[in-house]
């Protein structure tokens, strides 16, 4: 079969890479790839290991395009794609492989539009839906590689568990805000069991368990800025196209990560040009003889996991220790407006807006005022430890008996900023009234001003 | 600063400092005044004298460095919570002993909130 090689026309380079091993190069790929395959180190067999490789990117977002992009030029044979979202404007300063004209189409058939245009020689697979324990199996079982693309920690465990279970190597990405991390994981790849340190950890060896939930969220939504998580993603690339050039995956590769398993960070300060720790690279421990995945008397299964054992949601989502106030400490956004516009509101009020300042700075009802979360309860933590009076929370000039409204984002930050105010004593007793309003601007928005830019 | 507090060996009474640095990544330095780096002068032994390992530092961190309240951001129940690693001069501390391993002069200690945003 792989003498055929030679007549290749463009329409059957799909196909070969399905189905046969491709030993030559078409002309139009030694264009193509000219100027990667002349690297020192690359090279025709580099470049064949590339075209009769399978790459599968679980994502289509800021990590998966990016990462898609380098991995469709360097011409990886197979690529697939899994993602079951659609394209939404706010994706675009950061998803490089979607397009304005696209918004509201798949993600998955939007980037495959976009690496066809690119290079068309590849075969596309799209898988139009999340990756799930009922299918992750079956999806990741046909190829030589895995990119972690994804964006939350249960869909992370579940695509290490498959990769070692399945024996794939796995580059694993994420980025929030202006953080991004790396490492290779699973490469080579081990059965499961086989623990002495010289074999590579997986996911679990080196984060064993996930942040309680909602541990770093607040009200507002992390954000994040596009060349960092793009910075990542075209990093996964670069792994995967090194391992699989050079057979780093192959089982009994000397070569790889195996010795040093490395965690790479990046920090991108918003005020300050690269310096000596934007990148750190961090050593970390081999496979762990007691990891719950890979380890020597690990139970898990792939039947287990499509049969909902471990439970993934489950063992991501820690309860959280959130409640809610009473309904007479609260009142809804429209009936704080009826009362604003009619003149109601109580005399002297303030208004205490408790969003970031950079979520303020877009707008905010008329009259608030500003005091992030974050500070608030620094501010109530200081005074309940020096002593001194909670008044000092509010700005200068607000009366010691005004009643005080407080709003966040989506009505979670605001409910706590309540407590923590009568905790300070504010409400003189219950004298004074300190009210949320419910559901924060989210609900301003939908109940009162749908101009208004909620981010 | 670092000059003023340096140890004074003719007062053996005073407890011996010793200069590390502490690093915040992945957001954790929001806890911290939305600072990355610090440098401390931490006391070489614990009040009961035994040397100054990851778990005293951590509580010295919480009592000293810490000034936002969301304790359980960074510290649950006496330990660093889950989701959070520690790095000893750029290791995993599990290669080094984890909370038991003795803090010496000159060493950095990185915690890293892991992401899991992409
Ligand atoms: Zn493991």
């Amino acid at each position: 079969m792989s003498r055929k090689n030679g007549n290749y026309t463009n329409n059957h380079m799909g196909d070969a890479a399905q189905n046969g091993v491709r030993d030559s190069l078409a002309p139009e790929e030694f264009d193509r790839y000219s100027r990667q395959m002349i690297v020192p180190g690359m090279g025709k067999d580099s470049q064949l290991r590339l075209l009769n490789s399978h790459v599968l990117i679980i994502g289509a977002g800021g990590l998966g395009c990016p990462a898609a992009q380098y991995i469709t030029g360097a011409g990886v044979g197979t690529i697939g794609i899994v993602d079951g979202d659609v394209v939404e404007t706010s994706n675009l300063h950061r998803q490089v492989g979607h397009a304005t004209s696209r918004v509201g189409m798949l993600k998955v058939e939007s980037l495959i539009t976009h690496l066809r245009a690119l290079n068309p020689l590849p075969n596309y697979v799209a898988y139009p839906f999340p990756i799930s324990p009922e299918n992750a199996a079956e999806v990741i079982r046909g190829y030589d590689l895995v990119l972690d693309c994804t964006d939350n920690p249960a869909t992370r465990y579940l695509i290490s568990d498959i990769c070692v279970l399945l024996c794939k190597p796995l580059v694993s990405a994420a980025s929030v805000q202006k953080s991004g991390q790396l490492i290779v994981l699973n490469c080579p790849p081990a059965p499961q069991g086989l623990v002495d340190n010289k074999y590579a950890p997986c996911y679990r060896c080196c984060f064993r368990k996930p942040p309680p939930a909602g541990s770093m969220v607040s009200c507002g939504e992390a954000g994040i800025m596009g060349p960092v998580v793009g910075t990542m993603g075209v990093m996964q690339a670069g792994e995967a196209i090194k391992i699989l050039a050079s057979g780093l995956h192959l089982p009994g590769s000397e070569g790889g990560n195996l010795r040093e398993p490395t965690l790479l960070i990046y920090t991108y300060e918003l005020e300050n040009t690269i310096g000596p720790f934007s990148f750190r690279a961090l050593k970390m421990g081999g496979r762990k003889k007691n990891c719950f995945a890979c380890g020597e008397n690990s139970t898990l299964t792939l039947e287990g996991i499509k049969g909902g054992d471990p439970n993934y949601e489950q063992f991501c989502s820690l309860p959280s220790a959130k409640h809610t106030l009473p309904a007479e400490e609260r009142i809804t956004a429209s009936e704080y407006n009826a009362a604003r516009i009619s003149g109601k509101l109580p005399d002297g009020h303030i208004l205490v807006d408790t969003r970031e300042k950079e979520h303020f700075s877009f707008g905010s009802i008329p009259g608030a005022v500003n005091v992030p979360f974050g500070k608030l309860l620094t501010s109530a933590a200081k005074i309940k430890r020096e002593g001194g009076a909670g008044h000092g929370i509010l700005p200068h000039g607000v009366a010691e008996d005004a009643p005080i409204f407080v709003v966040c984002r989506k009505g979670l930050d605001s409910q706590e900023a309540v407590e923590k105010l009568k905790e300070l004593g504010m409400d003189n007793g219950g004298k004074r009234k300190i009210t949320d309003i419910k559901g924060g601007m989210q609900a301003w928005k939908e109940e009162v001003d749908p101009t208004f830019p909620f981010i | 600063m670092g000059d003023t507090t340096a140890s004074t060996p003719t007062m053996t009474a005073e407890v011996e400092m010793i200069p590390i640095t502490v690093d915040f990544s992945g957001g954790l330095e929001m806890l911290f005044s939305n600072q990355r780096r610090h440098s401390l002068e931490i006391p070489a032994t614990d009040k009961d004298g035994k040397p100054c390992n990851i778990a005293s530092l951590i509580g010295y961190l919480c009592e000293n460095t810490m000034k936002d309240p969301r304790r359980e951001l960074f510290v649950l129940d006496d330990h660093i919570r889950p989701g959070i690693l520690v790095l000893i001069n750029d290791a995993d501390w599990e290669l080094e002993g984890e909370e038991a391993y003795e803090i010496q002069r000159g060493d950095n200690i990185l915690f890293v909130s892991t992401l899991h945003g992409g």
